[in-house]
């Protein structure tokens, strides 16, 4: 049974039109998945749904063969982490109190973390490669530092699933690799399960088990990365007929001509 | 963690008792404490006058402190209180409105003044809730605004009323908009504590959502909170804390805005900290605001919410420039 699954979704925000039309896709255990597509495709609202953050307007998703909507909100926390695009901090929280923050679900109702949530957030800090900014204030990080500490608030929370909106985005090379490493090394060790939006189609090619691409609102393709990533297809999802594709040993190179 | 909030509060709690103490003592009129008892003078005006107002100082100051710290947890912004979210100014009109009109009727034993204000109070709550939210969404940054167009309008109100009044009542409106902790006997204390403590023990049980919310509004909702739900009940009870304060003080205003900064500064951004904190500060600020204002002169005294701003308002500006990021907001 898929750990999760989408079926016929349909989404429009108040007012406008099908943002999501008609996707259905499931998230096997252990696995990473990556959502590509152009701009405005409605990568991070399928994502969103997922997350329970938006409500479909037409279809279910079922995690555990559960509807989404039946969990209870901390149960379900336990189960789906969500680390958005960006996230906007006013106040200069220290970076292991947001990451202590993800320890929410499965601390109890009142009284603090305990000392095994500190170990396991600081772990987590540690995983996303940001040890070292655990006692700096979020306020004053870069765009990366800040992603990687946002990914370690989710990697705290312990999840089955983790749904990361463009988490790479402001990342440098190096980390971007540290990253994709830390999530293979949890999918193999833990069975997590990853979807993941990215625009670069480079991380794809050798490191995903599977890739859904988005045209419009509507799955145009999915399938395992060398299915996907053909010049013809990535053509049509990105409407430009001069995307070209070559294998280089185990990677894909994906370009556009000049 | 734990460790923190045990120092703050041991911290605090001691601040407060000092507070309470240097106000029970200092005041225009001098009290022997050794004869207390045995007179007659002195026992009505420690009993009648200094202790209730002292208590009225505790229970405004706590509840507009807490409130301040939550709406800006709430609103992810460090510009939210009960001034910038149109509540106070409200407050102040539903007064102005009613001692103007010179009803000085009591209904069930509570000044309808007191009514109204907690009516306009409430009334320019929901307004400016009601203006900033796009079909289930409140947007923290049109709640700012609104609120404080509300709040300006509510005072321009307020003049023009004052203007068109009689001299007397006039005054008596001007005494209520600097605020002040005038209060007779120690019932209407109790009255209010009725009211404030459930609500203050409702806020500290939600400290841990408002942690999650000051920190991102889309995560708190992942991490389990249901943010549509704690915002409402938030902003609700608030709203009816600053309505009651606003009631029974007038406004008075920089507390709610200044001394939950000064709790973060103090024990961090945590707001199971920071909540509890602000209570206990807000508290103690708002005594010793009041001691100062009842020796700073000669003879007669200095309304609180006069001090509250005068010293509020400089300590803001410089946490401003400490904190540049909130520059940007």
């Amino acid at each position: 049974m898929p750990l999760m699954e989408a079926r016929h979704l349909d989404f429009a925000y108040p007012g406008g039109a099908l943002a999501i039309r008609d996707v259905s896709v499931s998230v096997e255990p252990a696995s990473l998945t990556a959502v590509i597509g152009s701009n405005g495709s409605g990568k991070s609202t399928l994502i969103r749904l997922l997350a329970g953050l938006l409500r479909p307007t037409g279809g279910e998703i079922l995690l555990d063969g559960k509807a989404l909507d039946a969990w209870q909100p901390r149960m379900r926390a336990r189960e789906i982490a969500y680390m958005p695009q960006a996230t906007m901090t006013v106040f200069p929280f220290r970076a292991i109190d947001v990451v202590l923050s993800g320890r929410t679900p499965h601390a109890p109702r009142f009284g603090f973390e305990s000392d095994r949530d500190q170990a396991i957030a600081m772990e987590a800090l540690k995983a996303a490669g940001a040890a070292h900014l655990a006692e700096r204030s979020v306020t004053a990080l870069s765009g990366g530092e800040k992603q990687m500490v946002i990914l370690a608030r989710a990697l705290a929370q312990e999840p089955r699933v983790l749904l990361l909106d463009e988490p790479a985005a402001a990342l440098d090379l190096k980390h971007r690799a540290e990253m994709m490493r830390t999530l293979a090394r949890l999918r193999d060790t833990r069975g997590l399960s990853v979807v993941m939006i990215t625009h670069d189609l480079q991380l794809t090619g050798s490191l995903f088990d599977r890739i859904l691409a988005l045209r419009c609102g509507e799955l145009a393709a999915q399938g395992a990365p060398e299915e996907i990533l053909q010049s013809e297809l990535l053509a049509g999802i990105y409407d430009d007929p001069k995307v070209r594709t070559a294998r280089l040993g185990d990677q894909t190179m994906v370009w556009i001509d000049k | 963690m734990r460790a923190n909030l045990i120092r703050a509060m041991a911290i605090l709690t001691l601040l407060l008792a000092v507070s309470t103490a240097v106000a029970l003592v200092v005041g225009s009129q001098k009290i022997d404490f050794a004869i207390l008892l045995s007179d007659p003078f002195s026992r009505t005006l420690f009993f009648r006058l200094r202790l209730p107002r002292v208590l009225m100082g505790l229970t405004i100051g706590a509840s507009l402190a807490v409130t301040g710290a939550s709406l800006q947890a709430l609103f992810r912004n460090p510009l939210a209180d009960p001034y910038t979210l149109g509540i106070s100014g409200g407050g102040a009109l539903g007064a102005s409105v009613a001692i103007a009109l010179g009803w000085g009727a009591r209904v069930a034993g509570v000044p309808f003044v007191f009514l109204a204000s907690f009516l306009g109070a409430m009334l320019a709550a929901s307004l400016v809730r009601a203006i900033a939210r796009t079909g289930a969404v409140v947007l923290p940054g049109a709640l700012l605004l609104s609120g404080v167009v509300v709040n300006l309008v509510s005072l321009a109100a307020v003049l023009t009323i004052q203007y068109v009044a009689d001299p007397n009542s006039s005054l008596q409106i001007l005494r209520w908009m600097v605020g002040s902790l005038d209060v007779i006997g120690i019932a209407p204390v109790g009255y209010m504590l009725v009211l404030l403590v459930p609500a203050w023990i409702a806020l500290l049980a939600l400290s841990r959502q408002l942690n999650l919310m000051a920190i991102d509004e889309d995560t708190a909702a992942t991490l389990g909170v249901n943010v549509r739900r704690c915002e409402t009940v938030v902003h609700t009870l608030c709203s009816l804390i600053v309505g009651v304060t606003v009631a029974m003080g007038g406004s008075i205003g920089f507390v709610g805005l200044i001394v939950p900064h000064a709790a973060r500064l103090m024990f961090g951004e945590d707001l199971r900290v920071v909540l509890p904190g602000s209570l206990l500060l807000g508290a103690a600020f708002l005594v010793l605001a009041d001691a100062l204002g009842r020796s700073a002169l000669p003879t007669g005294e200095l309304p609180v919410g006069a001090i509250t701003g005068l010293l509020g308002g400089p300590a803001f500006l410089w946490l401003l420039r400490r904190r540049r990021q909130y520059a940007a907001m």
